[in-house]
C-alpha cells in the first residue's frame, strides 16, 4: 500500500502518482483537507482509499478504478465517469455522477440537489435522500434511491431508469412512474448486488421513466417547455 | 362618371413581408421558426470601420518584400504545450451531427494545411475530424455529448464553451432528422429524437465553479494544454474578466452574428450584441487586469475577409475565428445548387434551415447521399485557399499602416465612418478627433 500525505505532497504530485501508477496498484490518501479535482483522470484499475472528506469533482471522468471516501464529497464526484466504482461513506454534494457514462457510485448518506444530471450510463445508489432535479435529462443508467427524492425529480429523462423506495416530492416534465416488472427486480438487484448492497427490500421500490412525450416537439405541449 | 385619383399602395414598415409570412407561418404551425446561421440583421460591423493607412506621419512597408507575422501563440499562460498557429484565423466548433463527417473533414484539412486549428462541437470527437486536424480543439459544452477522458487527452486544446453568440444564455438544438444512428451512438440518445442540449453546465454555476472545473481539467490533462473559455458576446467586459479570472488561458468572444446549427430565429435576432461592440470591452477587461496579450483573445461572429481579421486585431484581439465563412468556403449556399434550393423553397445565399438535414451542399446533413456531394480533399484546398486570402489581405493592410506584425495594428490605425461604430469600437468618427462616449 502505498500512503499519499497532502501535508508533503501537492494536489499535482498525488494526481500524477494515481494518473502514473502501475495496474493495480493501492493508493491511500491522507489529509485531502477537502481539496477539489483529486484522483481525476485515472486510466487504470487502481483502488484508492481517501481518508477524510474531499471537494469538488473527487473522481472526476474516472475509468477502470476503485475510489472509497472515508467521509464526504463536494460538488461534481465522479462526473463523466467512464467506469470503475465509486464509493463515498458520507455525504455528496451537487451534481453527483453528472454525466456519467459508466460505472458506478454509492453514497453511504444523502445526496445533493440535481444528482445524477445528465446521467448517461452511469449507476447511482444513494442509501439517504437525494434533493431536487435529481436525474434532469437522464439519458441512461440508473438512478436508485433508498430514501426521499426532492422536487422534479427526473425531469426531461430520456431514456435512465430511476428507483426510490422512500417519497417522491414531484416528478418533473415528462417524468411517470412505471410499471415495476420482474426484469427491472432483476436488474435492480444486480445493481445493487454489484455495488456489494445487502440491506435491501426490493418490494419498497418503485420505478420511474420517461413517458417519452417530450422527445419531439408538439405545440399542444407548449406548456410544458 | 369621373374616376376618384388612388394613391400607390402603401405598405408598411412596421408589418413588413417577411413579418407578414413570419406570422402567418407561426398562426399555421404553432412553432416558433428554427433556423441556423447567425443575425441577419443590418448591424453595425467592421464594415463601419476603415484603416487610415500610412503617409507623411507614418510610413509602411514595401508589399510582397518586407515581412509582416502572422503568426500567433494561444494559451501561454499556465498550458506547457500552447497553440503554435501560423495564421490568427482559427476555425469555429462545429459539431458532427450538425456537419455531415466528410464537413469536418473538409475543415480540419482545410485548417491543417495552412497551420491553424479547428474545434469540435456539441457531440464529441470524430475520428475524421482527429485525423485531418493537426491542432484540434475539443469542446466542453453543457451537455456534455460524447465527453470522454481519451479524447481529452487526445486534443490540444480545450474549450470550455459557456456561451455562443447566436444565443447566449440558450442551449442547443438539434432535431430529429438528424439524429442518424452513429449521432445517436455519440450522444447516448435514441434516434430520431429532438435532441435539446443544456444552457448550463451539468456540474458548475459561476466564475468560483468554473475555476475549480478549469483545475479539474488541467489535472486530468497533466497542465499541458491550453484551457479556452469560449462566451457568447452579451457582457464581454465582466464575462471575459471572470474568465480571466478563473484561469483561462485564451477567450472566445463570440458576437451575435456567430451562427448556429439551429435555434429560435428570435433569439438570433434579439438577443446578444454585434460583433463589433464586443473587442473594445473585452480588451479593456484584460487590460485593466494586466493579463492583454497574456491571456489571448479570439474574435468570432461575422468574419469575413482579411479586412475584419486586422480590424478585430487592430482592436485589441489576438486572433478571429471563422464559423460560417468557413462554410461557405466549402460549399455552402453554392448558387450551383440554386434548383435545390429552390425546392426546399428557399434560394442560394438565403438557405438557412440547416437543422432539416437537407443541405444540397451535403454539409449540414446526414443524409449519405447528399454528404457526398462534398469531396473532402477539394472542401479542405478551397477552405485553405480562402484562409491563405484572408491572411494575406490582413497582411496587405497592415503594411500599409506601416506594421511588420498583424498583432501590432493598434486602434489608432482605425476610423469609423458612423457615430454608432465609431462608440462601440472606441476609435473617432472619420474627419474628427470624437469617439463617442468618452
Amino acid at each position: 500500500m502505498n500512503i499519499l500525505d497532502f501535508n508533503k505532497l501537492s494536489l499535482r504530485d498525488i494526481n500524477k502518482v494515481l494518473q502514473e501508477s502501475d495496474k493495480n496498484s493501492f493508493f491511500s490518501i491522507r489529509n485531502p483537507k477537502g481539496s477539489h479535482a483529486l484522483a481525476v483522470g485515472i486510466n487504470k484499475q487502481i483502488t484508492v482509499k481517501v481518508i477524510g472528506s474531499v471537494g469538488y469533482y473527487c473522481a472526476g471522468m474516472n475509468k477502470f478504478s476503485d475510489i472509497k471516501v472515508e467521509g464526504s464529497a463536494g460538488p461534481g464526484l465522479g462526473e463523466n465517469m467512464m467506469s470503475g466504482n465509486i464509493h463515498v461513506t458520507g455525504d455528496v454534494s451537487q451534481y453527483a455522477g453528472a454525466s456519467g457514462h459508466g460505472g458506478s457510485i454509492l453514497v453511504e448518506g444523502n445526496a445533493s440537489s440535481r444528482c445524477g444530471i445528465s446521467m448517461k450510463g452511469v449507476d447511482i445508489i444513494v442509501k439517504g435522500n437525494v434533493g431536487h432535479m435529481s436525474a434532469f435529462m437522464a439519458q441512461k443508467g440508473n438512478l436508485v434511491i433508498f430514501g426521499n427524492a426532492g422536487h422534479a425529480l427526473g425531469d426531461s429523462i430520456y431514456e435512465a431508469n430511476i428507483y426510490v423506495a422512500g417519497e417522491v416530492a414531484s416528478l418533473g416534465a415528462d417524468c411517470i412512474e412505471k410499471k415495476m416488472t420482474k426484469k427491472h427486480l432483476s436488474k435492480l438487484e444486480n445493481i445493487l448486488s454489484n455495488a456489494n448492497v445487502s440491506d435491501y427490500n426490493l418490494d419498497t421500490f418503485r420505478r420511474f421513466g420517461s413517458a417519452r412525450s417530450l422527445y419531439n416537439f408538439n405545440v399542444d405541449n407548449a406548456k410544458i417547455y | 362618371m369621373k374616376k376618384n385619383s388612388i394613391t400607390e399602395p402603401r405598405t408598411s414598415h412596421t408589418f413588413d413581408a417577411y413579418t407578414n409570412s413570419e406570422i402567418r407561418r407561426a398562426a399555421e404551425t404553432g412553432i416558433y421558426d428554427i433556423r441556423g446561421g447567425g443575425s441577419k440583421r443590418n448591424l453595425p460591423n467592421f464594415d463601419d470601420l476603415l484603416f487610415l493607412g500610412a503617409s507623411i506621419s507614418r510610413y509602411p512597408l514595401e508589399g510582397y518584400r518586407e515581412s509582416c507575422n502572422t503568426k500567433v501563440i494561444l494559451g501561454d499562460r499556465f498550458s506547457s504545450n500552447p497553440l503554435n498557429l501560423e495564421i490568427p484565423i482559427t476555425i469555429a466548433g462545429m459539431s458532427f451531427g450538425a456537419l455531415s463527417a466528410q464537413a469536418k473533414e473538409a475543415l480540419g484539412r482545410g485548417a491543417s494545411l495552412v497551420g491553424t486549428s479547428t474545434t469540435t462541437g456539441d457531440g464529441g470527437m470524430t475520428k475524421e475530424e482527429r485525423g485531418h486536424s493537426k491542432q484540434l480543439v475539443y469542446q466542453l459544452l453543457p451537455s456534455r455529448y460524447g465527453m470522454n477522458p481519451d479524447d481529452l487527452r487526445k486534443a490540444d486544446a480545450i474549450e470550455i464553451v459557456v456561451g455562443q453568440g447566436a444565443k447566449p444564455g440558450g442551449g442547443g438544438m438539434l432535431l430529429g432528422q438528424k439524429i442518424n444512428d452513429r449521432v445517436a451512438e455519440m450522444r447516448t440518445l435514441p434516434k430520431g429524437i429532438d435532441q435539446r442540449s443544456p444552457c448550463r453546465h451539468p456540474d458548475w454555476t459561476g466564475p468560483d465553479d468554473m475555476e475549480i472545473k478549469i483545475l479539474e481539467l488541467r489535472e486530468i490533462t497533466g497542465w499541458k494544454v491550453p484551457i479556452f473559455v469560449k462566451v457568447a458576446g452579451s457582457r464581454p467586459y465582466y464575462d471575459v474578466a471572470l474568465a480571466a479570472k478563473s484561469g483561462a488561458d485564451v477567450v472566445v468572444v463570440d458576437g451575435m452574428q456567430g451562427g448556429t446549427a439551429a435555434t429560435q430565429e428570435v433569439f438570433i435576432e434579439n438577443v446578444g450584441m454585434p460583433t463589433l461592440a464586443c473587442v473594445r470591452p473585452a480588451v479593456r477587461a484584460l487590460q485593466e487586469l494586466g493579463l492583454h496579450r497574456k491571456v489571448q483573445l479570439i474574435i468570432s461572429g461575422g468574419i469575413r475577409n482579411g479586412a475584419d481579421v486586422a480590424k478585430a486585431l487592430a482592436l485589441g484581439a489576438d486572433a478571429v475565428s471563422i464559423g460560417s465563412a468557413a462554410l461557405i468556403a466549402l460549399g455552402d449556399n453554392d448558387p450551383r445548387y440554386q434548383k435545390d434550393y429552390e425546392k426546399l423553397g428557399t434560394t442560394a445565399g438565403s438557405f438557412d434551415d440547416w437543422h432539416e438535414g437537407l443541405d444540397p451542399a451535403g454539409i449540414t446533413t446526414q443524409d449519405k447521399k447528399l454528404a457526398k456531394r462534398l469531396d473532402p480533399k477539394l472542401g479542405g484546398r478551397r477552405l485553405a485557399n480562402y484562409l491563405n486570402v484572408m491572411t494575406m489581405e490582413a497582411q496587405t493592410i497592415a503594411r500599409a499602416c506601416g506594421k511588420n506584425d498583424l498583432r501590432n495594428l493598434e486602434p489608432e490605425d482605425l476610423c469609423a465612418l458612423t457615430v454608432e461604430s465609431a462608440a462601440m469600437a472606441g476609435v473617432p468618427l472619420a474627419g474628427t478627433n470624437w469617439i463617442p462616449g468618452t
